[in-house]
């Protein structure tokens, strides 16, 4: 509906320190309480993607060590870059 | 539902009559979570106001109110589930002495507050604080753009005392706090003009659908918006999407075409409930009523065990027929709308919602057996002697029939019956500052600063 945002997957990224988790059968719910926005993962990978951010050097590393494959990373690129605009994820670097 | 703001969820939607494949998010809504998504918390049926529409019918305290030692086990309890957060009301939560401990408590334990209030204590001092913190939003409520439109429904002075508010939270820099507004037929044509009042405060327009619940059952056929105004409402909506909060309270409109932004289900009992000032545990905030009631948080397996094994909510999360619906194409839309709506206005909830964009409702409403029983909103709180007082001074349109509304309530009038705005405007009422003192807390003041 929007433009392409700028994303790049190559850089490391974490969820935005005022987001929390919550897992769910279908994936996961997440809530950011500075924009009070939720969003819906509809994966458990994606979940786990975003939960291990933090632990790497990029994104797509990131979603390598979730076990997507390269078909789908085109899917989950667009999905974190989503998550991005939104603010829920921000950028940053391995610990 | 109240769901908002739930703005980010766009591929929760579906378009017009389609259905999502099997296993997609609105199914998995549809038959509950472990967990509430966030809920409405009502702390107090304590109330300086006396709105003709009020959805918990507040006035006076209940005795049996949650102590504070009970509402913070509450709170753990949410934090435990991971609500993400609570919509507080009442109620006037803030007369309540322990609300800041309670908020504190809240944000202390990551579970984000948001609060209606009708801003009578929000004093500059107050703004500021509430503007220092991330975990606590403020929903102000009016209804209406102006004093004349807005005092009708919530009483002489409130329009004032908002406005005051409103500018508290601006000059404390309180960004995108919200104004919320329960659109009626005579504030549905100040929509732009409410819209504007937001924008200049720096404030979030909110605006939720009228249900004839609590007081509301009593002045639902007189507010509610007319079926003529109903397309413009739904396309003014359609153009602001996510810019204008919705509470996803008008999903029964998605029968016009595309659904609004939001999540186009009854989220009552899956996603979201209602925790009154007693603790009772209803299905959705404008459902009090014993059939709408699941349990009590001081039951002995507390909030969780009524969410997750309560009878009510676990029939309400089985998969619930369609009735009369079934075979409109738009039932995808609207799912049948309200259920809270039907109820109270003494529809099945298997039909169609009173306010069916197709006009199914209103010939529901036109086909009922006059004599015939509409459920009563329960636990009705309103200030008794207030009412009497205002019964005589006012038309009795909006308060004037305080016996009505507590007993049988009486049929929504029709389309042609309809009492003019002027009906409802109540005189000046000069003494607004003593209006908003709660009575049973009389030492708490709220004159204007």
């Amino acid at each position: 509906m929007s433009t392409e945002p700028a994303f790049d997957a190559g850089a490391p990224w974490q969820l935005h320190p005022s987001v929390a988790v919550r897992a769910e059968r279908f994936g996961a719910l997440l809530y950011h309480f500075g924009t009070r926005r939720l969003s819906f993962l509809k994966d458990r990978r994606l979940l786990d993607v975003v939960e291990h951010l933090a632990c790497h050097p990029s994104a797509l590393d990131a979603c390598r060590a979730a076990g997507v494959q390269p078909p789908e990373q085109a899917a989950f690129t667009v999905a974190l870059a989503r998550l991005a605009e939104g603010d829920m994820l921000v950028p940053g670097g391995p610990r | 539902m109240t769901l908002a703001p739930a703005a980010a969820i766009a591929p929760v939607r579906r378009s017009g009559s389609q259905r999502a494949p099997g296993g997609g998010l609105i199914e998995h809504f549809e038959r509950g979570l472990d967990a509430p998504i966030c809920l409405t918390w009502e702390l107090t049926y304590a109330c300086n106001l006396a709105c003709v529409h009020c959805l918990s019918s507040s006035g006076r305290r209940d005795p049996r109110e949650l102590t504070t030692a009970e509402a913070r086990a509450v709170i753990d309890e949410l934090q435990a589930m991971g609500v993400f957060y609570v919509n507080i009301g009442g109620g006037e939560p803030t007369v309540r002495g322990d609300f800041w401990e309670l908020v504190d408590y809240a944000t202390d334990h990551r579970v984000g507050v948001k609060f209606s209030t009708n801003g009578s204590r929000i004093t500059l001092a107050v703004a500021r604080r509430l503007a220092a913190s991330d975990y606590v939003d403020v929903q102000l409520s009016l209804d209406g753009a102006t004093a004349e439109v807005n005092d009708a429904v919530r009483g002489p002075g409130s329009y004032a005392v908002v406005l005051r508010a409103m500018e508290n939270l601006a000059t404390a820099g309180f960004a995108g706090f919200k104004l919320s507004v329960v659109v009626t037929r005579h504030n549905v044509t100040q929509l732009d003009q409410l819209e504007a009042l937001a924008d200049h405060h720096g404030a979030q327009l909110r605006l939720t659908r009228l249900r004839p619940s609590g007081r509301g059952a009593a002045v639902w056929g007189e507010l509610h918006v007319l079926p003529s105004q109903q397309r413009a409402l739904y396309d003014w909506l359609v153009a602001r999407g996510e810019q204008v909060l919705t509470g996803d309270s008008f999903f029964h409109l998605a029968g016009y075409g595309a659904s609004l932004p939001g999540l186009d289900l009854c989220g009552a009992g899956r996603v979201v409930c209602l925790i009154d000032p007693v603790g009772d545990v209803y299905a959705c905030p404008f459902a009090i009523h014993p059939q709408f009631l699941a349990g009590n948080v001081r039951d002995p397996g507390g909030f969780a065990g009524v969410w997750r094994t309560s009878e009510l909510f676990t029939d309400l999360r089985r998969p619930q027929s369609s009735g009369a619906c079934a075979s409109c194409g738009h039932f995808g839309g609207c799912r049948g709308g309200c259920m809270a709506a039907k109820f109270f206005t003494g529809l099945p909830l298997d039909g169609p919602d009173p306010e069916c964009v197709l006009g199914h409702g209103a010939a529901a409403l036109a086909a009922l057996d006059p004599g015939a029983e509409i459920p009563t909103p329960a636990a009705d709180h309103s200030r008794r002697e207030r009412h009497r007082a205002a019964g005589a001074t006012r038309v009795p349109v909006a308060f004037g029939a305080p016996a009505r509304a507590r007993g049988r309530a009486h049929r929504p009038v029709s389309a042609c019956d309809e009492s003019p705005l002027a009906g409802l405007a109540p005189p000046d009422e000069p003494e607004w500052a003593r209006a908003l003192t709660p009575p049973d807390r009389p030492g708490s003041s709220v004159a204007p600063s």
